[in-house]
């Protein structure tokens, strides 16, 4: 029996990207050895390039869907968009990191390198088309996130808050194997779309199946910090440096965000009636625990992380409508809060300085007062996120909520909104002491004209993302027709 | 299909209920007439020595976790071995790209001093 499989060079064209940025991320950390410390610059400049690099080859796909390695690599749409958002995230991470890191100490190669690696890992798990190369992803993303967690090696309590990730980690990665075994067992086949095909209407009462799903949706939960799997969000955005926060924030999302629609939309597809029952107590205690939670957050890192979970049951909202509406509204929603929440965490890293981390809510108070323009950066950043019009965070919430009314959830909406209006509190807590308060002292923002740029674009991409929401609905509609 | 697995269920049946009658029937009819001497802890028939819990170099974790890397490596290889000529050139192609990625680790490694012991 000869089980040769087949590669040929049309399946190689489809991975270019994935295959280039394994090789410059190999081929920079032997570069990075050699590089005496004045030199690190160059590391993270390559890996840059080699970012930038990725996103054309990636913008250099073809549009419509194809398959490749027999039906284990999928290049869509969505996938190309989802790489191209990835990649401008990990590349603004950088960016913003540069200056945190250096005035730490903590510039060293291995940052970029595991950086890297993690996009590589968001790649994988973005176009994979089967369960094992989605765990291949999940893998490769979450070991450089552990690692990066741990990169300040001398703080014990990024040291605890990377040991208690990688235990928990390690324990939903379990689940998540576990339930895709099963899932093998009931069906077997690894293959997304032969899964599609092979399961039918009885997919939702069949028992052997829902046990797999119900461990597949633990794993899931967990790696997006979804209540009750939301234990360690605040403790890991605390305890990391601020530059990997900011990491951990955002691109890995849409990785996640692919990670629900490839498996439950596209897989599991016919079993929707199981996957909703789930997601609506996974979404519903979201919103609920993560904004009543953040109100009570003296630490901004960790409302932010709270502000995470409210924000994930959003986007699982729209996972749970089931419907092509519901899924575009959700990618909608991942895209723009991904910008948002690079955007507050930058915030962050710009009053920090060395010695010292602008973590807490009073170390923005009177911000106006020092630096107005940042403090309406901020401002922009914090109103959008709740939601308010015209910032591109209305638009998301105004979708996700229509598309679960269409299909009958107006309990579920009302829920929703109830709890923005109670997250709109802590968001607009920010506001009040940056504007209102009398300034904190040694308050400045250190940042260099870079940083401050970007910032500023960043923080004004969700105004105009909001007044022009059409320019970003049409790529999402052409990701996900 | 379940019917086959009856033969290993019966095994751990009896394997079970075999291991929990032998220590109950030692515990239920052996004597015991426990003395102070009896219970204190013994190293070969001397006082303990030393507590049993000792500290050890940390660099030994260093050296277990490479030693497990490339331990999974070989025992990986195994496999690919001794499917060579049914794979064929893909195969071989697909193992020396694996091979090449594990060099890179191990080049930083050594060059990171991890090998070095002081």
């Amino acid at each position: 029996m000869n089980t040769t499989p087949v590669a040929g060079a049309a399946d190689f064209a489809l991975v270019a990207p994935e295959i280039f940025l394994l090789c410059a991320a190999c081929a920079i950390l032997l570069i990075d050895l050699w590089l005496p410390q004045r030199l690190r610059q160059v590391t993270y400049l390559l890996s840059l390039v080699a970012l930038v690099v990725s996103a054309v080859l990636v913008a250099g796909l073809p549009g419509e869907r194809m398959t490749a390695f027999g039906g284990t690599w999928i290049s869509d749409p969505v996938a190309k968009l989802l790489k191209l958002v990835t990649c401008g995230t990990v590349a603004a991470v950088f960016l913003y990191s540069r200056d945190y890191l250096l005035a730490r100490g903590l510039f060293r190669g291995e940052y970029f390198v595991l950086g890297l690696f993690a996009t590589l890992g968001i790649f994988v798990m973005v176009s994979s088309g089967s369960l094992l190369t989605m765990y291949m992803g999940i893998e490769l993303l979450a070991l450089s996130q552990y690692a990066l967690v741990a990169f300040d090696r001398d703080s014990p309590v990024a040291a605890e808050s990377a040991m208690k990730y990688f235990v928990l980690g390690a324990i939903a990665s379990g689940a998540l194997l576990y339930g895709i075994s099963i899932i093998y067992g009931v069906t077997g086949t690894f293959d997304l779309d032969e899964l599609a095909a092979g399961l039918d209407g009885s997919a939702a009462t069949n028992v052997g199946l829902l046990f797999g799903l119900a461990f597949l949706m633990a794993g899931i939960a967990f790696k997006f910090g979804a209540v009750p799997f939301h234990m360690w969000v605040p403790d890991v955005y605390h305890g990391a440096p601020t530059s990997v926060t900011l990491f951990l924030g955002a691109a890995p999302k849409l990785a996640y965000f692919a990670l629900a629609l490839r498996v439950l939309a596209e897989g599991l597809g016919s079993a929707v009636q199981a996957w909703q029952d789930m997601l609506i107590v996974l979404a519903v205690l979201s919103l609920v625990v993560g904004n009543l939670v953040a109100v009570a957050q003296t630490n901004l890192k960790r409302m932010l992380a709270y502000s995470t979970i409210s924000n994930v049951g959003f986007i699982l909202l729209g996972i749970l409508a089931g419907t092509p509406d519901g899924y575009r509204a959700a990618l909608f929603y991942v895209v723009t809060y991904v910008i948002m929440a690079v955007g507050s965490f930058a915030m962050i890293v710009a009053l920090s300085r060395r010695g010292f981390e602008a973590d807490r809510i009073d170390d923005f108070r009177g911000l106006a007062q020092k630096s107005p323009w940042f403090a309406w950066m901020m401002l922009f950043l914090m109103v959008s996120t709740a939601g308010v019009p015209p910032f591109v965070g209305f638009f998301a919430k105004l979708y996700v909520l229509q598309a679960i009314v269409d299909v009958g959830f107006v309990w579920l909406a009302g829920v929703a909104v109830l709890f923005s209006v109670v997250g709109a509190f802590y968001y607009l807590r920010i506001v009040k002491v940056m504007f209102f308060d009398e300034p904190a002292p040694g308050l400045a923002v250190s940042a260099s004209g870079s940083f401050r740029f970007l910032l500023s674009v960043n923080a004004l991409a969700v105004l105009a993302l909001g007044l022009f929401s059409g320019a970003l609905l049409d790529a999402i509609n052409r990701a996900l027709p | 299909m379940l019917a086959e697995y009856l033969p290993i269920l019966i095994f751990l049946g009896v394997g079970t209920g075999l291991g929990l009658v032998l220590i109950a029937l030692g515990f239920l009819l052996g004597p015991r007439r426990p003395d102070a001497e009896k219970l204190s802890p013994y190293e070969c028939g001397f006082e303990a020595f030393e507590d049993s819990r000792m500290k050890f170099d940390v660099r030994y974790y260093l050296v277990a976790i490479l030693f497990i890397l490339f331990d999974l490596e070989i025992a990986f290889l195994f496999p690919w071995a001794v499917s060579l000529d049914e794979i064929g050139t893909f195969g071989l192609v697909s193992m020396l790209v694996f091979l090449a990625i594990l060099v890179v680790g191990f080049i930083y490694e050594w060059k990171k001093g991890a090998l070095e012991w002081d």
